[in-house]
Formats: structure tokens, C-alpha cells, sequence
């Protein structure tokens, strides 16, 4: 067992600071290793249950208040338990998707960092129409446009009516700022329906980016955006994007790929936590994200991500869907082999996990003669760590017993 | 000989299984005969196992507890479709051909595959097959019936079952023509006080169809019509049905006669009591305890009081053998033995009659069960289990009363408090569970939590607020004084030949010579630059070799989560006695002492001068002036409007914000200006409470809020009929001006009701929602494992990670989730 690297980097810097010889650093990363040997798992450690509570007891003590304002950003995001749950369950959407956008170096400059935003947000026609008419007889709508508006937001008015990609309609602008939508069917009913989906169109910027909000964040201009769209943000010019990110980890592994995802779930739920002041180690974070992202693809936590795929029948029908699990179990003609722990607990038989996973193999001498001289057999045969050879002691009267 | 299940098998029961297992054929739906006997051939045929004490198996011979029970079977007139196999059935029908019965593959639309038009096998033209729930199939508008079914099915060869993945059996099984009458050890019937017997809901079942298929079969001998043997086909098609499965859709719910819905097979092992989740997974146990707990400090975090009462109940088992021989037998003499088991197994109530006549027979094969007592290991253990925690090994202590009592420093694991909670605990019955209790889970191995590496057991309320006022600057205490001090805690100690010891040098007398260590206080006001030693708040804990040098105990150094002295004891000493003693000893050591000075709150203690209430006065105005100026703004519509947000939510959040800002500047105000009272020791040691409660107390409780937003809901554009539409003012939508100590306005005490209701819902809807979450959670995790290849891996030896937690430490070893080198390097040097 190594010193993992993180640790040797650091005494190495330490060691230049104090400006230490190279047998004296030699000797302390030898100390720190054996001391590192202290802080080892126990072979067996059932880490996954420890895992599974670490993370839901403190999950007991978060707060169902859904939103909160992420900072001075005024950006609304999904929090607490409810976020946690959302992470868990893989939603192939989240409730208030995010981007975080960086930009590159010679893009710090308020300026341009407005115009980025301004390229990222969304603007449907109900955000730059200030009234709408409509004639029932003529079968027209037509919209007042807030010519201050479009030119705030850039928008071209000759251009608008080329953007607006509605069938069957005809568009004009009148006057130049009034935009004529000429319905080509005749039906009333219609012409409703047209008015909101005319209103709802996009014109400009990324679809579903409805909010976006320029802050500093320690020197630097950032980009926070309520909607995500990852794919066409990486198109915009001067966006860094190698760090630019989102929130919803599906839209990672589409565009990033299993192991980016696999950090996103680490950030976000991490995230989570110490928004509510929770104190979790990462260690724990990193495994769920580990278990839901270990086959290439993300699996939820629940009956059709992680437990519904288990090799296990027992364990599988134990959670949910008993029927279901059972009934396909005997037509496929599956066997259980009982590995894991819940099977053998339902057999009511030792789980292999733990100390249960131990087995003591020796024997009790007989005579005082004998004893003398196996006495250090069974020492030997303890490969058992220290701590366990009590509990092996005890093991070993009930082996012989058996035999 | 200990036997061990190696593996499970499901597959579907074939025609010849059902009768090579059935020892009885079923012939009649009579239960018992005119004596109450039970008929033979009936569904309580004896020979299926025995139910009723003191009788045996017909089959086996075996008694009651011995004979697992045998199956019969019943021959069904006309077969039936078994209807939880009926998608199967459907599939099978859908993609295998009618003529030949070999696979066909579907074509595709869209996502959903369709069934072939012709079987790319034999050319043969295929119909279309229309499935109706729950059990009726149609092929072209024609119905199927099972024996058409049966018919099919027989036809498809095994090679192409094999190939779709079906190994467990025969389809043309999931057509019963056999029926498997279950053994009545699974369901006994029940003999009321009235002598009546009431069956089991599977045996009404049973008799049910037992009844019509006999009926069905006499008409089809007497050559019935068709429409009533029809009828009577599909009647023994609903009661096999209801039997399987009674919550099937588009099926009316079998009833018992009182009305209540009878459980089929599948409700049986189906939910949270079904049998799998409540029986197999959920065992109840015997040798356990419960009652109301309580605190005593002077038990060690490791023990518990067990009362009398109990410990008379529970027993421990003891094998009599040469070394222990006499202490047996005096345990036997005094009565302190419930029960003995004699080497033939037979269990003997010791009573004040046989007493004398076991004495006598005692060998050293017999095993006692013995009463607790001093020095026994048990498990204790608080509902919820939310972590592993929460079930931790302590010593019996028997003690006088009827409350299981603890050392109040063990109450942070458990979230254990004494209003009232009970707790339960267990008497360990092997050795294995004895060894493993005392080597993993005594409370002394389980100070660090693995949640995130840092102490859960540590000093708690009182505790810390009397080592705060102990070891704070200026606390003199004599040397009679300090040895009255120690013995009323109760610890042995020498103190050092002096007249006058300050507080520090009491509390250094518990830490071991070796302890180094500096740290910040729970006390530290966080000043923009630290000077450390010389901190005037005392905030700086500096230890050396033991000796406590500058700095004041608190939360910090001592309490439960925080404890910083407690996490480095226990990393530093192999011996765990060493931090149990250190958290016995500095929690008695804190009571004694604020017992000795006396520790009191009073609501004059948060009385502020004069002028200081009015200068919090102007401070409130000041901010519910500026709301209201915003609200103004808003309304000429001259308010800026935030980034992303709307007219309406920017003036929340301003307003929200101006009246946040006010409250904590008022915070400030009432700290510096609060008397130092022991409300205020309570606040800085981190003993309970803080300066918010203070503020709301003392000065100004603040804005309420629903669902994080300012109170809106209630009336129309207006929160209460009493005030004015469209008013947007603080007062009207739930800021609280005043202090708790001040007296609340109608309205604002309606505010703070609304809050406080709110806060209820949240938490019964929590605590529902992290419940299921935990158990999904654990289900997906329980069999990751740390292999010994510092791999973790599930239950199908899949790798899962590498390296463990990627470096492979264990965070409850570890130092808050780190390796903490550079204080061994600086011990190297």
C-alpha cells in the first residue's frame, strides 16, 4: 500500500519550504506511510452500507424549502432534499436545470462578457411585443413591437419575420414596428392557438435559457443561467469551455461523456450538502456516483436503475415489484446463488460481509503435549487482522464443534 | 452438522412435479365431518401436516414444529390459465406461429414491435391475438380458450424457448391442469375461544375451487350445456385467479363474509408486512428490554443501568462447566438462574420447588440461563436506526428503579434526549455476538463517526457550559475546594502540592502528558486578525504536554461533533480506554463544577438599557422605512429591477433583503450590549442556542417566512381582512417588530403561528420522504464491500472502485476525512 500521490506532493512541498534533505524527506514519507497504514479500510468493511446511512441520516435534517437564490446571482435553484433526491433518482431533467458559464481570458471585460449573455438568453416574441390585436373577420394578428426592446436585445426587426417558423401563416411588418401574421386557414379556434404559439416563438438566443445573470465571481466574470443547453453554449464564441458547466448530469454524459458525469453527480450532491451545512465525506459522494455510473451509463438509485438490475432474485424482489420479480425469475428459470448479504439474512444463514466473512480454519490440541507444540499453528493461519482474532478465537471452538 | 443453502432455483412447476411432491389428492370441498375431525381428501387432510398441538403427521410422523408440511393436488375438470404468468402467455401467443410453433420475430413500428403477419417458418397466415385483462384471450374476435392455449404451446420446440431466454419450464405449465393444494402448516386455522374454527383465507380460497371445479365436473358428466359448464369453466378461472393474486385489475376483489378482501398468495409476500420485507428481512427477537431512559454522569459512556426488573428478566446462556462449576451452582442457590437446559436438550423453569431437586442433578454438561448482571455485554440501541451508531454495545450496570440510564455523552449518537424516549436493549446469547459486540461495537470503538471522521460521542449541554465557566480567564479555586470538586465527580486523582489552582490546571489534570495541540475556540469571535496567545476572549486553546496553557474548554474542544481534544485522543492512543475516560471524566468534571457554582436563567438576564432600546428601535424603523420606500418605488414603478427576475419577486427580495439587513444589525447592537449572563455562556460555549434566539428574544424576532417568500397567501390582495388591499407594508406581510420578551401584536403572533405550522409540515413530510430515500439507498448499496485487494466490489464481484474512497482511507480513522501529517512530522523532528 502506497502514500497516495496527493500526500506525497504535499510533504515534497513541505519539505522545500522547510528546505529538508532528501533523506530527511525520505524518512518523514516513510513515517507518514506507516501512519497512512493505520488509516486503511479493514478488508470486508461493508463500506456500502455505511455509505447508504452516511448519506440519508444527515438527509433527515435537511430542510424541504425548495428554492433558494444561488448567491447575489438571483438564479433560483432546487435544494435540499428534494435536489438530493433529484440527483439520486438520475431525472432525466432536472427540476431548475443551471449553466455555470466561464469565459476565456480576453473576454473578461463587462462588455463583452453582456454581449455573450445577451448571444445566450432566449428571446420568444412575447418578450419584445407590447400589445396584440386580433381580427376575427380578417383573420389577422397583429403585434405591437417594443422597437426599444429589439434594439436593446439587437434583433433586426426586417429580419423577425423570417425567424417566426409557424406553417401556414404570412408575416409582414407594418409601419416598422407593427408585425402583421396573416392566417392563411379559416378557422377561428385556430387563430387562438396561433396567438399563443406566435407569442411563445423563439427568436433569438438558446432555446430554454429563460434566465441569465452576469456576476463576478472572485475577479472573473461568470454567466448563470436558469435552462441549460451545454451542446449550444459550447458553440458561442469566447465561453471557456473547459470549465463551462450544467447541472443536469444526462446533458453532461451526452455531451461530456460517463466520466464527467460521474463528477458532475460528486459536485452537485456535495454541493447540496454543504449548502445545508451537512457534513459528509466525500469518499461516500464519490462511490454512489462510482456505483450509478460503473456500466457507462447512468442508473438511478431505485427500482429501474441499480436495484432492478441486481443478478439477485431475492434482492430484487425484497425491494419492490415482488410480484413481478418472482414471476420472471421462475419462467426465465433463474438461480440465486446467494452471494450477497440480504439473501443470506432471508436464509437466515451468515452474510459473507463484515466479520462474517472470516472463517477460521485449525485445530484445538488435544493433549498438553501437543498443545506446546502446535500453540503457533494457529497464529499462523490468522490472516485475520488483529482485531478480529478474538472474534476468530470464538469461531474456532465452534468449528471443532462442528467437526 | 449444520446445513447452509447454497443457492436458489425458481422455475414452474410442471404437471408430474405437482404430483410426485402431493402426498393426497383432493376430492371433496368438506373440511371436517360431523365429529370435527378433519376429512380425508378434504383440504385439511390430515396427511398434509399437522396444525393442532399434540398430534402427528400422517405423512411423516412428525409432530408439530417437525413436519414441514406436504402439498396435495387437485384435478381441475378443465384447465385454467394461471394469471400471474399472463403476459407470458400473451407474448408466447403473439410470437410463436400457429401452425408450427416455431419463434417468429416481429417486424417494427416505431418503437413498439408488432406481431408477424406470416410465420417466416411454414408460410402459415397468422391472426391477430388480442389480450383482455385479466385472463381472456382472443384470436381474431375468437376466444382462446386455455385448452387451445395448452394446444399451442405444446407445439414450440425447446431449442427456440431456450433461445428467448425461457428455461424454467414448459409454457404449456403456465396452463394448470394439475393444482397444487398448499400444505395447512401454511395455513392453519385458528380455534376460537367459542370452539369455532376460522380458517385461513387461502383455505376459503381453496375450498372455493375445490367446490366449483367439482361441480364443473359433474355437469360435464352429466353432459350440461355448454353455456353452464362455460360459466362454471370461468368460475374456477376467477377463484384460481383471486387465490394467486386478489388485487388483480378488472378483477372484483374475492371477499370474506364480513366483507374485508381475502389475501391471495402474492399479498402475502408482497409490501412492507408481507412476508419477505416484515419475516425474512424483519426478524423479531427474544432477550430484549425497553423503558423510558435517563441520564446519570456517573455511569462510564460504555455502560448502561439496567433496572432490577429487567435484569432479572433477561437471561444470559451459561455452560456449566469444571472451572465455573461453583459459581453455577451458587447462581442456581440464590436464585439468580430462570431457566436450565439439561443435555438432552430439555429447557427446566427453575422454580422455588425444583430448585433444590437441579441443585442436586447439576453436572457440567447442563447449561444455566443466568440473570444479568455487572459486567455484561449488551446492545442499546434507539429508534430510528438512521446509522450504525445508533446500536452500540455497553456494560450492564444493574441499578435500583425502573429507567434504563446512560452517560449523557453518548445522547449525540443516539439524538437520544430524556422527555420521555424509550430505548431497547438486547441480551447477547452466543459467544460469536459477545466477542463481536465487545471488539466492534462498544462505544468506545465508535466515538469517530464514518460519516465524516470526526467524534459523535462528546459533551453535550450542561456539560460544556461548566467546563466553559471552569476553565474560562479568572476562575481561582482552592485546593479544598478542588478536591471537593474531583470527588464530587467522582474522579481519582492526585492533585499537585498547591494552595490555589486555576480552572485550566483542574481540567489539564485529565489530559494525558502527551497531548500538543492549538486550536480556535467555539468562544473565537472571529477578530480580523488572530493573535493567538493573547487573545482577550481566551479563545486561543494552546496545549502542551498536557497542560492547557492559554484558551477556554467549550464546544470545540469537547463537545459531540466539534470536539477536537476527543478526536485527537482517539487517534493518538491505541488504548480506547484513554478517550473514554477523558469524555467520562471532563462531562463530570463540567457538571460538578457548574452544580458547585450554580448555573440560572432568568428572562430579566435579556433586559437591554434604555437607550439601547431605542437605538434597536430607530434600527427597525430604519429598515421597515426603507421596505416601505421601496414598496413605493414598486408601485410608481420607478423600482430597479434585479437581473432576471420579475417586477413583483425583485421587490421581495429587496424588501426581504432591507429587513434581513436591519434585523442583523440589530443582532449586532444586542450582543454587544446583552449582560453577560449564563444565557451568554450558553451561546459562546456552544452549549445551546445562539445569538439569533437572543436577538428574538430580547429585541426583534424578524421576518416570517412561507415556503422562504413573505407571508402572501389568506385573502384576497390582502393577507388578514383587517388590513387594507394591495397593502404591501412589512407589518402586513409577516415581519415581527418586537421581541418574544416584548409581547407579540395579534398580528404578529398570527405570523409566527403560520411559521411554526409551516415548520411541522415540513418535518413530517421530511422525515416520510429521507425514509424512503434511505431505503433505496440502502438497497442499491448493501453489498458493495472493501475487498481485500483494497477493491470495493457488489455481490457479483463487479469492481466498483479501484482503490477505495480513492486513496483507501477509512474516514473513521481518519482526521475529519484527512490524514493529518504534519503533526506526526513535527513529532518526527
Amino acid at each position: 500500500m502506497m502514500l497516495p500521490p496527493k500526500y506525497i506532493k504535499e510533504i515534497e512541498k513541505y519539505a522545500e519550504k522547510k528546505k529538508l534533505t532528501e533523506k530527511k524527506k525520505q524518512k518523514i514519507i516513510e513515517k507518514i506511510e506507516s501512519l497512512y497504514k493505520r488509516f486503511v479500510y479493514d478488508p470486508e468493511e461493508p463500506i456500502g452500507i455505511v455509505t447508504a446511512q452516511s448519506l440519508s441520516e444527515p438527509a433527515t435534517q435537511m430542510t424541504m424549502r425548495t428554492y433558494h437564490f444561488a448567491g447575489t446571482a438571483g438564479i433560483q435553484v432546487t435544494l435540499g432534499l428534494p435536489r438530493m433526491i433529484e440527483i439520486f433518482d438520475a431525472r432525466k431533467e432536472p427540476k431548475t436545470p443551471t449553466m455555470t458559464i466561464y469565459l476565456k481570458k480576453d473576454y473578461q471585460d463587462i462588455e463583452k462578457v453582456k454581449r455573450v449573455a445577451e448571444e445566450i438568453k432566449e428571446i420568444k416574441m412575447k418578450d419584445i411585443v407590447l400589445s396584440t390585436t386580433i381580427d376575427l373577420t380578417e383573420l389577422w394578428i397583429k403585434c405591437k413591437l417594443d422597437t426599444n426592446k429589439m434594439k436593446e436585445y439587437n434583433i433586426d426587426i426586417e429580419k423577425l419575420p423570417k425567424k417566426i417558423r409557424i406553417r401556414g401563416i404570412e408575416t409582414k411588418i407594418e409601419n416598422n414596428n407593427i408585425l402583421k401574421v396573416v392566417y392563411k386557414k379559416d378557422d377561428i379556434r385556430g387563430l387562438y392557438k396561433l396567438k399563443y404559439s406566435l407569442l411563445e416563438s423563439h427568436i433569438k438566443g438558446i432555446k430554454g435559457v429563460s434566465q441569465v445573470v452576469v456576476n463576478k465571481e472572485q475577479d472573473e466574470w461568470v454567466i448563470s443561467t436558469l435552462g441549460s443547453n451545454l451542446k449550444k453554449v459550447f458553440n458561442i464564441e469566447g465561453i471557456d469551455p473547459t470549465r463551462t458547466t450544467c447541472n443536469n448530469i444526462f446533458e453532461i454524459y451526452d455531451v461530456l461523456g460517463i466520466e464527467a458525469a460521474r463528477n458532475t453527480i460528486v459536485e452537485q450532491a456535495k454541493f447540496t450538502m454543504e449548502e445545508q451545512g451537512l457534513d459528509v465525506d466525500i469518499r461516500y459522494i464519490m462511490l454512489l456516483a462510482d456505483l450509478m455510473t460503473v456500466d457507462g451509463e447512468i442508473k438511478a438509485i431505485g427500482r429501474y436503475g441499480i436495484s432492478g438490475q441486481k443478478t439477485s432474485v431475492l434482492v430484487r424482489a425484497s425491494f419492490e415489484e415482488t410480484k413481478k420479480h418472482f414471476v420472471n425469475a421462475s419462467v426465465k428459470g433463474e438461480r440465486d446463488k446467494l452471494k450477497g448479504a440480504i439473501e443470506n439474512i432471508m436464509m437466515n444463514q451468515v452474510a459473507p460481509i463484515g466479520t462474517g466473512a472470516f472463517e477460521l480454519v485449525g485445530s484445538i490440541p488435544k493433549t498438553k503435549k501437543a498443545e506446546k507444540t502446535k500453540s503457533e499453528k494457529p497464529k499462523k493461519t490468522e490472516k485475520t487482522k488483529s482485531k478480529k482474532a478474538k472474534k476468530a478465537e470464538s469461531k474456532k471452538k465452534t468449528k471443532t464443534k462442528k467437526s | 452438522m449444520k446445513y447452509k443453502i447454497g443457492s436458489i432455483d425458481f422455475s414452474i412447476l410442471s404437471p408430474e412435479q405437482i404430483k410426485n411432491i402431493a402426498r393426497v389428492r383432493i376430492v371433496t370441498s368438506d373440511l371436517y365431518d360431523a365429529d370435527g375431525y378433519p376429512i380425508e381428501g378434504g383440504v385439511m387432510d390430515p396427511r398434509m401436516g399437522v396444525i393442532d398441538p399434540g398430534f402427528h403427521c400422517r405423512t411423516c410422523g412428525g409432530g408439530i414444529g417437525e413436519c414441514p408440511g406436504h402439498f396435495g393436488y387437485l384435478e381441475l375438470a378443465k384447465p385454467v390459465i394461471h394469471v400471474l404468468y399472463t403476459k407470458v402467455i400473451y407474448y408466447l401467443l403473439k410470437y410463436t406461429c400457429r401452425e408450427c410453433g416455431r419463434i417468429m420475430i416481429g417486424g417494427k413500428s416505431g418503437k413498439k414491435t408488432t406481431q408477424p403477419s406470416t410465420c417466416p417458418h411454414c408460410n402459415a397466415q397468422q391472426k391477430k391475438i388480442n389480450f383482455v385483462k385479466p385472463y381472456v384471450f382472443y384470436e381474431d374476435k375468437k376466444e382462446l380458450t386455455p385448452l387451445d392455449i395448452r394446444e399451442r404451446f405444446e407445439k414450440i420446440p425447446d431449442s427456440d424457448l431456450k433461445a428467448i431466454g425461457i428455461k424454467g419450464g414448459r409454457p404449456e405449465w403456465l396452463i394448470l391442469t394439475l393444482f397444487p393444494i398448499p400444505p395447512v402448516t401454511m395455513r392453519p386455522s385458528i380455534t376460537l375461544e367459542s370452539g369455532e374454527r376460522s380458517e385461513d383465507d387461502l383455505t376459503h380460497k381453496l375450498v372455493d375451487i375445490v367446490r366449483i371445479n367439482q361441480s364443473l365436473k359433474e355437469n360435464i358428466d352429466i353432459g350440461a350445456p355448454e353455456f353452464i359448464i362455460n360459466d362454471l369453466w370461468e368460475l374456477v378461472q376467477y377463484h384460481t385467479a383471486t387465490y394467486f393474486d386478489n388485487e388483480l385489475t378488472g378483477v372484483p376483489l374475492a371477499r370474506h363474509r364480513s366483507g374485508r378482501p381475502l389475501k391471495g398468495i402474492i399479498q402475502r409476500l408482497k409490501a412492507k408486512e408481507g412476508r419477505i420485507r416484515g419475516n425474512l428481512l424483519g426478524k423479531r427477537v427474544n432477550f430484549s428490554a425497553r423503558t423510558v431512559i435517563s441520564p446519570d454522569p456517573r455511569l462510564s459512556i460504555n455502560e448502561v443501568g439496567v433496572p432490577e426488573l429487567i435484569a432479572q428478566e433477561l437471561t444470559v446462556p451459561v455452560h456449566v462447566t469444571k472451572l465455573n462449576f461453583k459459581e453455577a451452582k451458587n447462581l442456581l442457590k440464590l436464585g439468580k438462574v430462570n431457566y436450565v437446559i439439561r443435555p438432552d436438550g430439555r429447557r427446566i423453569k427453575v422454580t422455588e420447588e425444583n430448585r433444590k431437586d437441579l441443585l442436586e442433578h447439576l453436572t457440567t454438561d447442563w447449561v444455566i440461563e443466568r440473570q444479568l448482571q455487572d459486567g455484561d455485554i449488551t446492545i442499546f440501541n434507539r429508534q430510528p436506526s438512521l446509522h450504525r451508531v445508533s446500536m452500540m454495545a455497553h456494560w450492564v450496570k444493574v441499578m435500583p428503579y425502573k429507567t434504563l440510564r446512560m452517560n449523557p455523552s453518548v445522547c449525540p449518537p443516539y439524538n437520544a434526549d430524556f422527555d420521555g424516549d424509550e430505548m431497547n436493549l438486547h441480551a447477547l446469547q452466543t459467544e460469536e455476538a459477545k466477542t463481536e459486540a465487545i471488539c466492534l461495537m462498544d462505544v468506545k470503538h465508535n466515538i469517530i463517526s464514518p460519516r465524516f471522521g470526526g467524534p459523535v460521542v462528546g459533551l453535550d449541554l450542561d456539560q460544556i457550559s461548566g467546563l466553559y465557566l471552569l476553565t474560562k480567564k479568572g476562575t481561582i479555586i482552592s485546593r479544598e475546594e478542588a478536591a471537593q470538586l474531583f470527588a464530587d465527580a467522582g474522579i481519582d486523582i492526585k492533585l499537585p502540592l498547591k494552595d490555589k489552582f486555576t480552572g485550566k490546571e483542574l481540567f489539564s489534570l485529565l489530559l494525558p502528558k502527551e497531548l500538543d495541540m492549538e486550536f480556535k475556540a467555539n468562544c473565537c469571535r472571529n477578530c480580523d486578525e488572530c493573535i493567538k496567545e493573547n487573545c482577550e476572549y481566551d479563545a486561543w486553546v494552546k496545549i502542551r504536554n498536557g497542560e492547557l496553557i492559554t484558551g477556554t474548554i467549550d464546544a470545540k474542544a469537547a463537545g459531540a461533533f466539534k470536539g477536537k481534544i476527543i478526536n485527537k485522543l482517539e487517534k493518538m492512543f491505541d488504548d480506547k480506554e484513554i478517550v473514554k475516560k477523558f469524555i467520562d471524566d471532563a462531562g463530570r468534571l463540567g457538571t460538578a463544577f457548574i452544580m458547585k457554582r450554580g448555573f440560572s436563567i432568568a428572562l430579566s438576564d435579556l433586559d437591554l438599557p434604555e437607550n439601547i432600546r431605542k437605538k434597536i428601535k430607530t434600527e427597525i424603523d430604519k429598515a421597515q422605512e426603507e421596505a416601505n420606500s421601496l414598496i413605493e418605488k414598486y408601485k410608481k414603478q420607478q423600482l430597479s429591477i434585479l437581473p432576471g427576475l420579475t417586477a413583483e419577486d425583485s421587490l421581495e427580495a429587496q424588501v426581504m433583503n432591507a429587513l434581513a439587513s436591519g434585523v442583523s444589525r440589530v443582532s449586532d447592537i444586542v450582543a454587544e450590549n446583552v449582560k453577560q449572563t449564563d444565557v451568554m455562556v450558553m451561546a459562546l460555549s456552544g452549549a445551546k442556542g445562539s445569538i439569533i434566539n437572543t436577538t428574538q428574544i430580547a429585541a426583534v424576532v424578524g421576518q416570517e417566512t412561507i415556503l422562504g417568500k413573505r407571508i402572501k397567501r389568506g385573502y384576497l390582495y390582502r393577507t388578514l381582512p383587517h388590513i387594507k388591499p394591495f397593502d404591501l407594508s412589512p407589518v402586513s406581510r409577516g415581519f415581527v417588530a418586537r421581541g418574544f420578551k416584548d409581547g407579540l401584536t395579534p398580528f404578529e403572533l398570527f405570523w409566527n403561528i403560520m411559521n411554526g405550522r409551516e415548520g411541522l409540515m415540513d418535518k413530517s413530510l421530511r422525515t416520510r420522504k429521507s425514509g424512503y430515500m434511505q431505503r433505496r439507498l440502502m438497497n442499491a448499496l448493501q453489498d458493495l464491500k472493501v475487498v481485500r485487494d483494497t477493491s470495493i466490489r457488489n455481490s457479483n464481484d463487479q469492481i466498483i472502485q479501484f482503490y477505495a474512497g480513492e486513496d483507501g482511507m477509512d474516514p473513521s480513522k481518519s482526521y475529519w476525512g484527512g490524514l493529518n501529517w504534519k503533526e506526526y512530522v513535527k513529532e518526527a523532528e
